[in-house]
C-alpha cells in the first residue's frame, strides 16, 4: 500500500495586509497552512525582509560588523534607507526612532515625524516606523509620524495596551497599518487585536508583533508563542489571531554579548562578523519557521541569507 | 496511544501477589501506565499480554542510543510536533564531516577544533557531539581514520560507506565505540542489517521516497533490528524540510511504525556555501532532525546552532533558572556598584547582557525566586524587602565590595522601604524598569 501523508486539517487562514504605496507595496499573509508546509497549503505572499535604520548614529550601541556596511550613512537616515533598498535589496525599511527615547536623547515628536517623512519619501518601498517602546512617548511620537506620512501607508509600532487608542486613532485617521505589540503572550495578543478592532482599526490594518527574543536570550518564548498563535489561527479558527506577524529581530540579536565580542575578546567563538551574521540568520530561520511574515533584520548579509532561505523553501 | 491504568489492569493476573513490589495489581497497573514500572516485574503475565502491552507501550518514535566515548546520547523519543504541546526531549546531535580524501593536517585541525568547542552556559556544556566519517573508496584509510577519531576524541561516530566490506572493517576496528553505520539501502539491506545486528550498533536506513523508506525500515525491523535512523534521501531544503515534518507526523499521528525512528540530515550535502549550510542546519534543528551533519566545525558556525538547539529544546513547562549567587560583570572591584535581580534565566540573561554592554564594572546579585521574573516574584512574596535584605547580608558580597549601594529592579521599587530597614547601612537605589535602560543608569552613577 502506498504511503499517504497524514493530513493536517486547517480550518482558517491568515488575513492579508498591504503595506506601502504604488508598485513596491507589499502584501503580507494569506497562508492556509503552517509556515512553509506548502505540500498541504499555500503561502501566496512570501515572508518579507525589512532592514533596520536608526534615526541617529548608533555609535557604541552597534557591534562593529553591523555598522561596517553602513559606515558612510550612519547618522543620515534617508541616505541609510536608500542604501538598504538600492544596494542591499531590502523589501522594506524599518526606521527606528531611537532618538525619541525619554531615557536617552528625548527628541520631540515633531523632529521624529520630520525624519520619518524624509525617510519614507526617500525610498519607494514600504516603511515601518517604530518608536522607542516607551508607551507614553510613543503615544505622542507615532501620531505625529502618522500625520507627517499621510498617504504613504506606513506601519506604526510598537502599539501597546496603554497607547493603542492614540496610535490606533492616528492610524485610522491617516490610513496606516499598526504593529500590535504584546509581551510574548497569545492571549494578550488576541486581546489587543480585539481592542484595536473595537476602536475601528480594520483587519487589513493590523500586524502582530509578539515581542522578539534574540538567539540564546529567550528566542524560544517568542518561537512558541508564534507557533501557538498560528495553531489557533489556522486550526482553531481564532479569527482575532489571523494576522500576519512582524518580528523586530535585528536589535535583539545584535545587542547581545556574543555579537559584540571581538576576535581578540573571544577567540574561542571564531570570527565575530560571521558569528553575528549567523546568529541573526539562525534567529531569522527560526522565526520564519514559527510563522513570521515580516522580519526586521540588521546586517545586509543576513538579509541576503534570509531571502535565499524563503525563496528555496517556496521554490 | 498508550493504555490507561485500568486497561492494563484488566490484562494482569489480578492475584495481588505483591511480587512486583506493589501492594496490588491495580497499583502496579497505574505505575505501568505512568511509566514508573516495567512489565518485566510481573512474573505471571502471559506472553500474549506481554507482547500486546509492549506494542502499546512502545514510544511512537524509538529513542535510539548513540554512544560517545564516556557518555550516551539519545535521539528520537519525541512525543509532539510543537514544543509548546509538551516539550522536546532529545536534542539533535551536531556532527562534523571527515572524509578519506582529507589530508592528515585537515583532519587533525578538525579534531583539535572539536576538542576546543565547548561552551558553558547556565551550567550546561554546549558542544557538538559527533563526527561523520565518509569513505570515498579507500578502505584502509577509512579504517585508519575511524581509529584516529576514536582514539583522539570522545565523539560519537557515524561510519559512512557504500562498500559493506570497508564499513565492516572500520566498524570492527572501533566496535567498542558502537559507531552508527551508514547506510542500509534496498540493494544492501541484508548485509548491512546483518553487520549492524552482529555489532549491536544503530543503522541508518536510506531510501529516496516515502514508500521505499517505509519498505526498507520494515524489512530491517523484520530482521530483528530495533535501532534505526532514517535518511529520506532528499538533498534540497524544501523537500528535506517536508520529509522531516511528514516522518514525524506519520510516526506520532497514525503511529506509522516504519517511520517511528529519528532522522539524520545532511546540510553538508546540500550546498557548498558554509553560511547557507548553517541556515539549513538551523532548519533541521528546529524541525525534527535527529542528527545534523555539517561539512566542517567552526565555532562561529556551530555556536549559533548550539544556542538555537538550547532554546528549542528548553522545556517550556519549567522556568529556566540560574544559580543564586554573586556574578561579577566587567571585572568589578571593591568600589563597583551592586545590583540585584531574580534567578529567572531570561531575566538574568537580559540584565547581565545589558550590564556587560554598558562596560560598567558591576556586581550582579542573583537571588533565588524559583525562576520567577521580577514582577511575579515580587507579587508572590519571593522578592520581599526582608528576603532580599537577608540574602544581601549572607551572600558574601560585603566581603568583596566596600560599596554599600544596592540597585534594585524598577519593578520591585515597592520593597525599598522594607529593604532600608533590613539594610540600615545601605543606600537603596531604584533602577530602571526596563533592562534596556540599565546602561544609561549605570553610566549616570559613574558621573
Amino acid at each position: 500500500m502506498a504511503f499517504e501523508i497524514p493530513k493536517q486539517i486547517y480550518s482558517g487562514s491568515i488575513k492579508t495586509v498591504t503595506i506601502g504605496k504604488g508598485d513596491k507595496a507589499i502584501t503580507l499573509g494569506g497562508e492556509t497552512s503552517y509556515p512553509f508546509y506548502v505540500f498541504e497549503g499555500v503561502m501566496p505572499n512570501p515572508p518579507r525582509v525589512a532592514m533596520e535604520v536608526w534615526d541617529k548614529d548608533p555609535g557604541e550601541d552597534w557591534a562593529e560588523p553591523a555598522k561596517e556596511p553602513f559606515r558612510e550613512v550612519l547618522g543620515d537616515p534617508a541616505a541609510w534607507a536608500k542604501k538598504c533598498v538600492n544596494e542591499y535589496g531590502a523589501d522594506a525599511v524599518a526606521l527606528i526612532l531611537v532618538s525619541t527615547d525619554p531615557n536617552g536623547d528625548d527628541a520631540p515628536p515633531e523632529a521624529a515625524a520630520a525624519t520619518a517623512k524624509k525617510v519614507a519619501e526617500a525610498v519607494d518601498v514600504p516603511v515601518i516606523v517604530y518608536g522607542s517602546s516607551n508607551q507614553d512617548k510613543d503615544a505622542e511620537v507615532l501620531p505625529a509620524v502618522a500625520e507627517a506620512c499621510q498617504g504613504l501607508n506606513v506601519v506604526l509600532g510598537p502599539v501597546q495596551d496603554k497607547n493603542y487608542k492614540k496610535v490606533g486613532a492616528a492610524a485610522l485617521a491617516y490610513n496606516h497599518v499598526v504593529a500590535a505589540n504584546t509581551p510574548i503572550d497569545v492571549n494578550l495578543a488576541k486581546q489587543l487585536n480585539i481592542l484595536l478592532g473595537q476602536l475601528g482599526v480594520k483587519d487589513s490594518q493590523i500586524l502582530v508583533d509578539p515581542t522578539t527574543g534574540g538567539l540564546g536570550y529567550g528566542m524560544e518564548y517568542c518561537y512558541s508563542v508564534m507557533e501557538r498563535d498560528r495553531m489557533a489561527a489556522l486550526t482553531q479558527e481564532d479569527d482575532r489571531l489571523q494576522f500576519p506577524i512582524i518580528n523586530y529581530a535585528g536589535q535583539e540579536v545584535w545587542k547581545v554579548k556574543e555579537c559584540k565580542q571581538t576576535n581578540e575578546e573571544a577567540p574561542q567563538l571564531g570570527d565575530q562578523q560571521t558569528r553575528g551574521i549567523l546568529m541573526e540568520a539562525v534567529t531569522a530561520v527560526s522565526l520564519l519557521l514559527a510563522g513570521s511574515d515580516l522580519l526586521i533584520l540588521r546586517h545586509p548579509e543576513t538579509v541576503k541569507l534570509a531571502k535565499t532561505f524563503i525563496q528555496e523553501m517556496l521554490a | 496511544m498508550a493504555l490507561t491504568g485500568i486497561e492494563i489492569f484488566k490484562m494482569l493476573p489480578k492475584t495481588n501477589c505483591k511480587e512486583c513490589g506493589f501492594p496490588t495489581c491495580l497499583a502496579f497497573a497505574m505505575a505501568l501506565a505512568s511509566g514508573k514500572a516495567e512489565l518485566a516485574a510481573c512474573p505471571y503475565v502471559s506472553e500474549e499480554v506481554r507482547e500486546k502491552l509492549a506494542e502499546a507501550a512502545a514510544p511512537p518514535i524509538r529513542p535510539v542510543k548513540i554512544a560517545m566515548k564516556d557518555a550516551e546520547k539519545v535521539i528520537g523519543g519525541e512525543l509532539v510536533m510543537f514544543r509548546h504541546e509538551k516539550t522536546f526531549f532529545n536534542p539533535p546531535l551536531i556532527a562534523g564531516l571527515l572524509t578519506t580524501a582529507m589530508g592528515d593536517a585537515q583532519v587533525d585541525a578538525q579534531l583539535d577544533a572539536f576538542a576546543k568547542m565547548q561552551f558553558e552556559r547556565v551550567g550546561l556544556m554546549l558542544r557538538p557531539e559527533m563526527f561523520a566519517l565518509k569513505d570515498l573508496g579507500d578502505g584502509a584509510t577509512f579504517t585508519a581514520l575511524a581509529k584516529k577519531v576514536a582514539d583522539r576524541t570522545d565523539a560519537a561516530i557515524m561510519l559512512m560507506s557504500d562498500n559493506v566490506d570497508y564499513l565492516k572493517a572500520a566498524a570492527e576496528a572501533i566496535k567498542d565505540r558502537k559507531p552508527v553505520l551508514y547506510a542500509a539501502t534496498a540493494a544492501n539491506a541484508e548485509a548491512m542489517g546483518a553487520l549492524a545486528k552482529e555489532l549491536g550498533v544503530p543503522l541508518v536506513a536510506k531510501a529516496d521516497n516515502y514508500d521505499a523508506l517505509a519498505e526498507l525500515s520494515t524489512r530491517l525491523t523484520g530482521m530483528g533490528l530495533k535501532d534505526l535512523i532514517l535518511d529520506s534521501g532528499s538533498r534540497t531544503l524544501k523537500q528535506a524540510f517536508q520529509d522531516q515534518v511528514v516522518i514525524r507526523r506519520a510516526a506520532l499521528g497514525p503511529k506509522f511504525r516504519p517511520f517511528g525512528f529519528p532522522t539524520v540530515t545532511f546540510p553538508c550535502e546540500m550546498t557548498d556555501d558554509p553560511l547557507k549550510e548553517t541556515m539549513y542546519a538551523a532548519t533541521f534543528i528546529a524541525k525534527y532532525g535527529g542528527i545534523v551533519v555539517l561539512s566542517s566545525l567552526e565555532p562561529h558556525r556551530v555556536f549559533p546552532l548550539l544556542l538555537q538547539r538550547l532554546n528549542i529544546y528548553t522545556d517550556p513547562q519549567k522556568p529556566m533558572i540560574v544559580t543564586q549567587g554573586i556574578y561579577p560583570i566587567n571585572n568589578p572591584d571593591e568600589n563597583s556598584p551592586i545590583a540585584i535581580t531574580t534567578n529567572f534565566a531570561l531575566t538574568y540573561f537580559i540584565v547581565s547582557g545589558e550590564i556587560e554592554g554598558s562596560k560598567v564594572p558591576t556586581w550582579l546579585l542573583i537571588k533565588d525566586t524559583e525562576g520567577l521574573s521580577v514582577m511575579t516574584a515580587w507579587a508572590a512574596g519571593k522578592f520581599s524587602g526582608d528576603d532580599v535584605g537577608q540574602f544581601v547580608k549572607k551572600c558574601g558580597i560585603t566581603e568583596k565590595a566596600k560599596t554599600r549601594t544596592l540597585i534594585i529592579p524598577g519593578y520591585a521599587a515597592a520593597i525599598s522601604g522594607d529593604l532600608e530597614e533590613e539594610l540600615p547601612d545601605w543606600k537603596i537605589l531604584i533602577g530602571p524598569r526596563e533592562a534596556s535602560h540599565i546602561p544609561a543608569f549605570l553610566k549616570s552613577l559613574q558621573q
